[in-house]
């Protein structure tokens, strides 16, 4: 993966001494890469003002200077490792905007987790777009991994239910459940989500083990909102950050993490079932500066 | 983030209030916050440098230094510019004379392009009464094919589709079975693919040389980022496109990409889709965009919809009512109705320009459960009892909750509410000397 960033050697060649004109212009890339203006104004700041109390003018210290910001936003105290229970099954809960990728990342996770070993069971709570639940029962037939389901426009909060039954049936180790795509603007909306988290902790007496947020690394500052207006709803525990096979740099993830501390644990780049990784913040900034 | 910006004026005006005019300086100021403001609206970053230079050569002039309201004058002249870049005609469709008109839809993935092509056939077929046909050729995607016949089922249009895996040949095939069915007009459905997998690029290519389209038309989230620039331009140097669909606006995102990918590819906006249902789909007014990346609410957009859903003559009835004060219950459960055609409240609330919107969004609830409940009450009262609501007292107001499964407490809100509504009503009309009715006027 290298997107955040990918002009930015460019800037490296073009300023060897850093100046205002530098400084403007790294800026502009951290905001053409969707990073916050905000957060963007909190990296040039910080390291503007080290480099001035310490003397520094060479952009090629500068430069890891940068880096080790992004890495210190990056890594601040999370853990961005997938959790598992001790009490089996441990629960996915998927969420996210309409068409970002929720459905495929979960077929990609199911698939990673069963090459792992684990016993996987997969619920199709988005029982509102049209052959959603068709989509994904056609990846559970490929993976040979169960997929609960009910009838269309029935009760998600009932294909919850049943899906943790089965799971605890089968002595599954991990459940992951999809839910239709949603505007962080629908009220009714969010509130179903409560009542989903609601029906989990109901049948295991505990919340969800990882509620995660599908963020398309397209989008621009509304990611932002996203993951404010759903963490405020339910709690989210992490994104999943998708399509980094495209062209966008994805700094909203840095936005997300600096300005509401939650981490990217799972990336994907690309359509294939095998395109997905854990996120890495070493290599994910490496790659910028290489 | 427009009263954000606003405020952050009227601080700057203010200091430089007592010396009545802008410096040069000053000027700088304001630009540089509509640069953050139009930043974090997603307008791409080369754009607005464009943008301010534009701006500040017409803000140096004579109309904004020598002015005395310079703030609102630079106001103005963002508002002008930004509609202007947008492009003044509206979107529209064109249908060609002899045989179907063929539209195609590209993008990339997840934008919304099979809910796109079936609210499109829809509009097309309300709208024009046209006969319309769908090809599905994304047959990559898992189950795509099986969600574009299960919507078109739902607005009786007809889909081509073949198991085989060529959607070039499957394109090709549908447009010849349509036009030899005389169909008026056929659109044809594309897999999602990212504008640098040449593959993928080349094959759209090809479905575009096998059908000849009329109308090729970019399917672009509103909620893109810095990089719509470069997926439109990518997009149209490949399969040059005659039109943008700009998808999601039910989200609150400021839509700043749609401002850039017009300036930078000309390409215009042709229609908006605004939420999941099959009707939210509209042509393209290039101002309430503008207005929308500034913050100042789609008030135009509201407008209309409430004229959709309020019939002029029925109008003219009530306002006559009001002035003669007889406005009843059956009066105010029509407009209840009206209202609720119009979207949920919360849709209804976030499209009205008002500071803070964002703040105040994330504090109410909207309890969509009470206009049901309001419902059920006016639905449980006999016709003597909604035309002449006085006549209800205390054993009726009994029935009437049981009846709706309401305590009484309900019935008495409800009740009052009304009235006050109805005193309300008659101030306004007695100050007009005839009330106008825009929409919700019980509201
Ligand atoms: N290029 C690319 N496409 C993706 C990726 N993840 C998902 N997609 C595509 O995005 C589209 C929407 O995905 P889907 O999972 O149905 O989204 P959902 O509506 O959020 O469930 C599909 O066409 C997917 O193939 C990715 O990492 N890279
Ligand atoms: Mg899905």
């Amino acid at each position: 993966m290298q997107m955040l960033f990918k002009n930015l050697n460019l800037l490296w060649n073009k300023f060897k001494k850093s100046n205002s004109q530098f400084w403007e212009e790294l800026e502009e890339q951290l905001i053409s890469s969707d990073v916050s203006v905000d957060t963007a104004d909190m990296i040039i700041s910080n390291i503007r003002e080290y480099a001035y109390s310490n003397n520094i003018n060479d952009t090629g210290i500068i430069r890891d200077l940068l880096k080790k910001e992004i890495i210190k936003i990056l890594n601040c105290g999370i853990n961005e490792k997938l959790k598992f229970s001790g009490n089996p099954p441990s629960v996915y809960l998927i969420v996210g905007v309409n068409g970002v990728g929720k459905t495929s990342a979960i077929a990609k996770l199911a698939a990673m987790l069963k090459k792992q070993g684990k016993n996987v069971v997969m619920a199709a709570a988005d029982t509102y777009r049209s052959a959603a639940t068709e989509q994904l029962q056609h990846y559970g037939e490929r993976l040979g991994i169960e997929v609960v389901h009910h009838q269309k426009l029935s009760d998600p909060g009932a294909v919850v239910y049943d899906s943790l039954d089965k799971a605890l049936a089968r002595r599954s180790d991990v459940l992951i459940i999809d839910t239709a795509g949603r505007m962080q603007t629908s009220f009714n909306l969010m509130e179903e989500l409560k009542k989903i988290k609601r029906v989990v902790f109901k049948k295991l007496d505990r919340d969800p083990d990882e509620i995660l947020i599908v963020i398309d690394s397209t989008t621009g500052q509304n990611a932002r909102h996203q993951a404010e207006v759903f963490h405020r709803a339910i709690g989210l525990t992490g994104v999943i950050l998708t399509k980094t096979d495209g062209t966008s740099k994805g700094g909203i993830v840095l936005t997300i993490k600096n300005e509401l501390q939650i981490p990217v644990k799972l990336v994907t780049n690309g359509e294939k079932i095998e395109n997905i990784d854990l996120f890495d913040p070493e290599k994910y900034t490496g790659a910028i500066f290489t | 983030m427009f009263e954000q910006l606003t405020g952050k004026f009227e601080d700057l005006f203010f200091r430089i209030r007592n010396k009545g005019k802008l410096s040069p300086s000053d000027l700088d100021a304001a630009l540089r916050e509509i640069k953050l403001a139009l930043l974090e609206a997603d307008v791409n970053f080369k754009v607005v440098k464009e943008f301010l230079g534009n701006l500040k050569e017409r803000a140096l002039g004579k109309e904004v230094m020598e002015s005395l309201t310079p703030y609102q004058q630079v106001i103005k002249i963002v508002n002008d510019e930004m509609t202007r870049m947008l492009g003044s005609s509206e979107g529209s469709v064109n249908f060609s004379s002899g045989g179907p008109t063929i539209f195609m839809m590209v993008g990339l993935q997840g934008t919304g392009k099979t809910s796109s092509v079936i609210k499109l056939a829809n509009f097309i077929k309300s709208r024009f009464g046209k006969s319309v046909a769908l090809v599905a050729a994304d047959v990559y995607r898992p189950a795509a094919v099986l969600q574009l016949m299960d919507m078109a089922g739902k607005i009786g249009v007809d889909v081509y589709s073949e198991k085989s895996m060529d959607p070039v040949s499957i394109s090709r095939k549908g447009v010849e079975k349509f036009t030899r069915d005389g169909r008026d007009a056929i659109i044809i459905d594309t897999a999602g693919r990212l504008h640098i997998d040449e593959n993928m690029m080349l094959e759209v290519e090809n479905i575009r040389k096998a059908v000849k389209p009329h109308q090729v038309y970019l399917v672009l989230d509103a909620m893109t980022g810095q990089e719509a620039v470069n997926i439109a331009s990518a997009f149209n140097k490949r399969v040059e496109c005659d039109g943008l669909i700009l998808t999601k606006l039910d989200s609150d995102t400021r839509g700043g990409a749609a401002l850039s990918v017009y300036y930078v590819v000309k390409k215009p906006i042709k229609f908006v889709s605004s939420g999941e249902k099959i009707e939210d789909f509209d042509i393209f007014h290039p101002e309430r965009i503008a207005s929308r990346i500034l913050g100042q609410g789609d008030t135009l957009t509201l407008i209309e919809k409430a004229q959709k859903v309020i019939d002029e003559k029925r109008a003219m009835e009530l306002e006559e009512k009001i002035y003669r004060d007889e406005i009843n219950l059956d009066d105010f459960i029509e407009q209840l109705r009206g209202l609720r055609k119009m979207g949920s409240m919360e849709k209804i609330f976030s499209m009205l320009p008002i500071p803070n919107k964002g703040r105040i969004l994330k504090n109410i609830n909207f309890d969509e459960s009470y206009l049901d409940r309001m419902e059920a009450i006016i639905n449980s009262m006999t016709p003597a009892e909604r035309k002449k609501p006085h006549i209800i007292n205390g054993s009726r107001k009994k029935r009437i909750a049981k009846g709706s499964g309401n305590p009484v407490s309900e019935i008495n809100k409800l009740l009052q509410q009304f009235s006050k509504t109805r005193q309300m009503l008659r101030q306004f009309s007695s100050m007009k000397g005839k009330a106008s009715l825009p929409f919700g006027k019980f509201w």
